[in-house]
């Protein structure tokens, strides 16, 4: 690439652009505002032939950096990828004409806006550079994977069969996790009827089978150091020997535990063998070979059997498990199925409060169960009697009556538990605690924890952060697979409670994924949600304090500390949202295409009226995953946004420097509106935190606004959603009204 | 030749001198303008209605229908059943559908049968009458053949129960039915299609055994028909007709409310604007005279 | 208690689910009922089921057997076909409180004097006369189910209606003698006696 840059501008016409704006206006405003060397215009920019046009300029005028003015950064994204130059849009379509009435009074209004986001693409551009990949990682295409349950082994193969060898990690002496030892499965075929074989067996003999998976039983993780791409792994053995594996990216499946039953004294588990659990009832199964199924007290063939639903989950008991784990009303008509099934002629009853049947074939095993005659009865157990036949207290709650059964054995529905490893920030919620109750809850929770599985030699601790109730934490609704430690997918009931299939299924998820970790740290490239950006974190070593915020508070726990304390990035484990560019008080954070200085440029850019001339400037910072789509489909749909508005996309509002905002209020600006995702305990930030992160910022404001003497409620924060179309544009709105009530900023000069 | 011809089960209450004996009049004039023409069953008995379950238990109830089947694929071969009334039509399509569905049944309703020296098939369609109104006519027939419209009438659709479950009209929703509202606009008449009760019960056969509790709901029937303003409702079956008309008295004396709402048929409506006179629409059959009818009748 | 029914006990000891599936008309629909409840809150006469469908059929499955058969709930039953058309399994309920009805009847547990029960084997016999349903003989004999007298003040107070139905021409005094028939009445009846032997038989068998 030449060292020279060279800047041209090109202003679009078409989609009615050239109608409502002067052109030759704007091309002037490229030219002499924003020190385009060249400004071309084009009816139709995005048409192949416009597209040609730029690619010419590039070709034959070796033009480095290219400003186009015409429709969202988000529309016609394939038209105008240019990935061997730097790019910047003004977004004159959506942005400006879309959302403001076309009518004479407003002409001027509309094109002083369209001036401006010219001028700021224009200045954002001056201050880019073109990013290109680190070289910090070449492709390493190993997949680890850690645990050899049914996820684990899904996992291996899948990612086996696509072409990538695989080494599958077990801490136990044989392969197949808790299903190994189950008689059957839920049905996942058509007619849904019948419980299914256990694919365990058949699944041992393909990897067994498949040279591109090295099987290590008795085995566990002592260390893992490294990014994705070049993890490097020290493997344990129970007989002390140990192996290092350079490892590409990792799916973590380590499955999940029964509830401990002995905490449910009241169904008398504590007293009676022929009370168990739906985990140790599959034993039972297994060992009664075909024939009926015994009671383990005195090997009685079992007559009548009573299943208790929720036993121990969806409940506010202490100790109990507060969330349903999903599966186990299919898992009790399964194994209802297995007496109707081995027992002959035996009462099968069910006591149900709310039976959850949920998947595609779901209702249909309902009533298969029915059909087979297993008895489901509305009613809620409250004790189970000891004896020589056990005595199901309960209510029914159909005919609203206390009453009795007796039966043989008593199946305790009882939930899953994931098996992670300590949650990182154990210790920050200690610190954290807002009373004492919850301090010495998280005090219990870190005293308590379990040991680790990854052993990552991260700066933020060994293994995945959590979500609720010690699952692993993943963007739930838009990327489900990617954890918070990029590169390390976890899959499985670590996940979220499930069943065999839905536990196939994430895994073959998740090993595609873990695939696509592999290919993209190979060439440089972030995951999702900026999948395929090459721009990455680099700091300015003088300028740094040490102060570690960064390697705190990025979310993704990409950044390590050198023995000095100065920041170390990681490349291939970073995002790229800029939570650390937003986190740093000295502003020595940047990537190459986005950084302090890019924005800050697009906020001095702005021309800014005169106090007289009674046209206030609001500056919006949006989050360009949610707010921004949101504010593009607000113009789609014809809603109109004040004409003061610059909206300014971020890549997460855990990136906007508090600079921004107090350079704005000194360059005049009226009001700041920012917009970021939800970001509570069901959180939408597309980077977990960032938007957690800058409201926590942001909470100190207040100051800077006392010491310029302005009003508080010039600078607000909002959490939008992407379906906010008619809310985002409001948001400005109200801040016009605030604006127009509080008077114009004095810092006008 | 007739347009359509059809193999007609009339039922017990359609005879002479019995309670719907005005419907059948109705019935054969609107098919008389509309080109279709009725073959009786020759020597049809009662379905059993849906009160008769209690004393006949359920093979001997589906040997009444199945006898009546029988009947019709013997005498009427190829035609299709008939039925005017929603018992009728109820008890024989449910007939026709469990011993298809019910092997055993079957053979146990040819062997009693064959006592009678019948054997059943299966094979004739049974259909309601409005069936054949909406599905084979159309609409647009019967409103070319208006001559005299209804207009100024405002008339409450009451479909009932049997008409309308568990079989309804095909394209009919059961909580919503819409065709007997687009026969009154036909025929040139005011519809209400939010009638509320349209599908309410009236109590059927137990408004005989229980009187209060069917009155209680019958009340509901013509009070809803008044609050949306109609002159009168117009319904597709003779139980619903007669429960809904005669108790009205009852109704006055028990509640104290003044109704005199006239209940027709939909046949009796066609009948007047197909231009026929008020004998051959058997407006003189109703307990409470429907009056724009009959004006209109004889005009 | 009949004698019927003391084989059925004996028979059925462990499971009168099963009884039910056996012997009642679309018996074995019955534990395919998920408990929902929309039957019993589409019935138009529900506030009069001492226990609407979907109690009936828990009771079935918790053994309730007396509590059941000897309830008049399933008499309330007009014939509506709500609970068909809304059930989101598609039970058949209107026929299976026929069915539990009859089975009861059957078993000499239906209380005595219940007037839908009464009214279903008056009508039933009123329609074995002649093939085809006497109105006039139908209404009298219901006026005059409970002797003379009741029978008296019934038609008395119902005179009024009597009278509108015969102006109509909807009601014919002459239908007392004779009335409407079938021509093959002796084919007619031979038929559905032998379908009551069937019946019989099949419940015989089940004993």
């Amino acid at each position: 690439m030449a060292d020279e840059k060279k800047f041209a501008g090109y202003v679009c016409t078409g989609c009615g652009l050239g109608d409502r704006l002067d052109a030759g206006q704007l091309e002037t405003t490229a030219t002499r505002d924003g020190k385009m060397q060249s400004c071309k215009q084009h009816e139709m920019l995005c048409s192949a032939e416009g597209v040609q046009m730029i690619k010419d300029d590039i070709g034959n005028d070796g033009v480095t950096h290219v400003m186009i003015a015409a429709c969202s950064r988000r529309a016609k994204v394939e038209a105008f990828n240019l990935p061997d130059v730097a790019v910047t849009r003004a977004n004159l379509r959506e942005g400006v004409i879309w959302v403001r009435p076309e009518s004479d009074e407003n002409t001027e209004t509309t094109q002083e806006m369209a001036d401006d986001y010219i001028r700021m693409a224009c200045a954002e551009l001056k201050a880019m550079n073109i990013p290109a990949a680190s070289g910090e990682q070449s492709l390493n295409k190993t997949i680890l994977v850690v645990g050899g349950g049914i996820t684990g082994m899904t996992a291996a193969i899948e990612a086996a069969a696509a072409g990538y060898p695989v080494h599958l990690v077990e801490k136990s002496g044989q392969l197949g996790g808790a299903l190994g030892g189950y008689y059957k499965v839920i049905p996942t075929r058509s007619p849904y009827d019948a419980p299914a074989e256990n694919p365990v067996p058949e699944m041992i003999k393909t990897i067994e089978a498949d040279d591109k998976i090295t099987v290590h039983l008795n085995s566990t993780l002592a260390k893992t150091e490294g990014a994705p791409g070049r993890f490097s792994v020290e493997l344990a053995t129970e007989s002390g020997s140990s192996e290092t594996l350079t490892i590409g990216a990792i799916v973590q499946a380590s499955g999940w535990k029964p509830f401990d039953a002995s905490k449910l004294t009241e169904f008398a588990y504590d007293k009676s063998q022929d009370v168990v659990t739906n985990h140790e009832l599959e034993a039972l199964a297994v060992a009664a070979n075909g024939g009926p199924i015994k009671r383990p007290s005195d090997g009685k063939e079992i007559k009548s059997v009573c299943f208790i639903q929720n036993a121990g989950q969806c409940s506010d008991k202490e100790g109990h498990l507060s969330y349903f784990s999903g599966v186990t009303d299919l898992v009790s008509i399964k194994q209802a199925m297995y007496f109707k099934e081995l027992n002959g002629d035996c009462d099968t009853t069910v006591l149900f409060n709310n039976l959850r049947t949920p998947g595609a074939g779901g209702e249909d095993f309902y009533r298969a169960g029915q059909k087979a005659m297993v008895t489901f009865s509305k009613g809620i157990a409250s004790e189970v009697t000891p004896g020589d036949d056990l005595t199901v207290k309960f209510m029914d709650k159909i005919l609203n009556e206390e009453t009795e059964m007796v039966c043989d054995l008593v199946v305790l529905a009882t939930g899953m538990e994931p098996n992670s490893g300590p949650d990182p920030y154990a210790q920050l919620m200690v610190d954290e605690a807002e009373d004492e109750e919850e301090k010495a809850k998280a005090q219990a929770a870190l005293e308590n924890a379990p040991p680790s599985i990854l052993n990552l030699q991260y700066r933020q601790g060994t293994d995945l952060p959590h979500l609720k109730n010690g699952f692993n934490d993943s963007h739930f609704i838009c990327f489900p697979y990617e954890t918070r430690r990029t590169g390390i997918y976890a899959a499985g009931p670590v996940r979220r409670p499930m069943d065999a299939q839905q536990a196939r299924d994430d895994a073959t998820g998740a090993a595609l994924k873990a695939i696509q970790a592999a290919e993209n740290a190979g060439k440089g490239r972030a995951a999702h949600p900026r999948s395929g950006d090459l721009s990455f974190p680099s700091f300015r070593k003088e300028g740094c304090t040490q102060c570690k915020r960064c390697t705190v508070e990025c979310p993704f726990g990409a950044i390590n500390e050198d023995e000095e304390g100065y920041p170390m990035y990681n490349e291939s484990r970073c995002r790229r949202c800029g939570t650390c560019m937003g986190a740093c008080p000295v502003r020595v954070i940047s990537f190459e295409n986005y950084s302090v200085e890019t924005v800050n440029q697009q906020i001095k850019n702005v021309d800014i009226p005169e106090e007289w001339d009674e046209k206030p400037r609001i500056l919006v910072l949006a989050c360009e995953n949610d707010a921004y789509p949101a504010l593009d489909q607000a113009g789609q749909a014809g809603v109109e946004i004040n004409p003061w508005a610059r909206v300014i996309p971020v890549r997460c509002l855990g990136s906007v420097s508090l600079s921004w905002v107090t350079d704005a209020l000194n360059n005049g600006y009226d009001g700041i509106v920012m917009m970021g995702c939800r970001r509570d305990d069901d959180y939408q930030c597309h980077f977990v935190r960032g938007s957690a992160m800058a409201a926590e910022r942001m909470s100190k404001v207040g100051d800077t606004l006392d010491t310029l003497n302005l009003e508080p409620e010039r600078v607000i924060l909002h959490e939008v959603a992407i379906t906010d179309v008619e809310r985002a544009p409001k948001l400005i709105n109200d801040m016009a009204e605030t604006v127009e009530k509080i008077g114009l900023s004095p810092f006008k000069f | 030749m007739a347009k359509i011809e059809l193999s007609f089960y009339p039922g017990c209450s359609s005879q002479k001198g019995a309670t719907s004996s005005n419907y059948l009049v109705s019935a054969q004039t609107m098919c008389e303008e509309l080109d279709i023409q009725l073959n009786e069953i020759p020597d049809w008995n009662c379905c059993g209605a849906s009160i008769g379950y209690g004393g006949g238990g359920e093979l001997p109830r589906l040997a009444l229908s199945a006898r009546n089947i029988a009947l019709s694929e013997e005498h009427n071969s190829g035609q299709e059943i008939v039925a005017t009334c929603a018992a009728c039509w109820l008890s024989t399509r449910e007939a026709k559908e469990r011993l298809h569905e019910d092997e055993q049944m079957f053979k146990d309703a040819n062997a009693a049968l064959s006592e009678a020296g019948l054997k059943y098939k299966g094979e004739a369609n049974v259909r309601h009458m409005v069936e054949v109104l909406v599905e084979d006519i159309g609409f647009d027939t019967i409103k070319s053949k208006v001559k005299k419209p209804l207009e100024g009438l405002k008339i409450a659709g009451y479909v009932g129960c049997q008409t309308n479950r568990p079989f309804g009209i095909a394209g009919e929703s059961f909580e919503n039915p819409q065709y007997l509202d687009k026969i009154v606009e036909s025929v040139g008449a005011e519809s209400i299609p939010t009638y509320e009760k349209k599908v309410q019960c009236c109590g059927g056969a137990l408004a005989f055994s229980e009187p209060e509790k069917s009155q209680e709901m019958i009340k509901g029937i013509i009070e809803a028909a008044y609050d949306n303003g109609a002159d009168m409702i117009v319904t597709p079956c003779p139980l619903c007709q007669a429960n809904v008309e005669i108790y009205q008295d009852n109704i006055n004396e028990t509640y104290g409310t003044k109704f005199n709402m006239p209940v027709v048929y939909y046949s009796t409506l066609m009948s007047v604007a197909f231009g026929r006179s008020a004998a051959d629409a058997a407006l003189n059959g109703q307990v409470i005279p429907a009056k724009q009818l009959e004006e209109i009748a004889n005009k | 208690m009949s004698d019927l029914n003391t084989a059925m006990i004996e028979k059925y000891r462990s499971s009168f689910l099963k009884e039910v599936e056996a012997n009642v008309e679309e018996g074995e629909w019955v534990k395919m009922c998920m408990q929902c409840g929309v039957c019993s809150g589409s019935c138009p006469l529900g506030k009069h089921w001492e226990h609407p469908p979907q109690e009936i059929f828990m009771m079935i499955r918790a053994n309730k057997r007396e509590e059941v058969l000897s309830t008049d709930s399933m008499w309330m039953c007009t014939s509506c076909y709500n609970c068909i058309a809304r059930c989101p399994r598609g039970l058949p309920i209107t026929h299976i409180m026929h069915g539990l009805a009859v089975y009861s009847k059957r078993l000499g547990l239906t209380q005595k004097k219940q007037p839908t029960a009464e009214f279903s084997q008056i009508f039933w016999d009123n329609l074995m006369k002649k093939g085809r349903v006497n109105e006039l003989k139908l209404g009298l004999s219901m006026y005059f189910k409970d002797g003379f007298g009741q029978g008296v003040k019934n038609a008395m107070a119902n005179q009024k209606l009597g009278q509108n139905m015969m102006k109509a021409k909807r009601m014919n005094a002459m239908e007392f003698f004779g009335g409407h028939s079938v021509k093959d009445l002796s084919g007619f009846q031979k038929m559905v006696k032998k379908a009551q032997e069937i019946e019989e038989g099949n419940l015989e068998d089940a004993k």
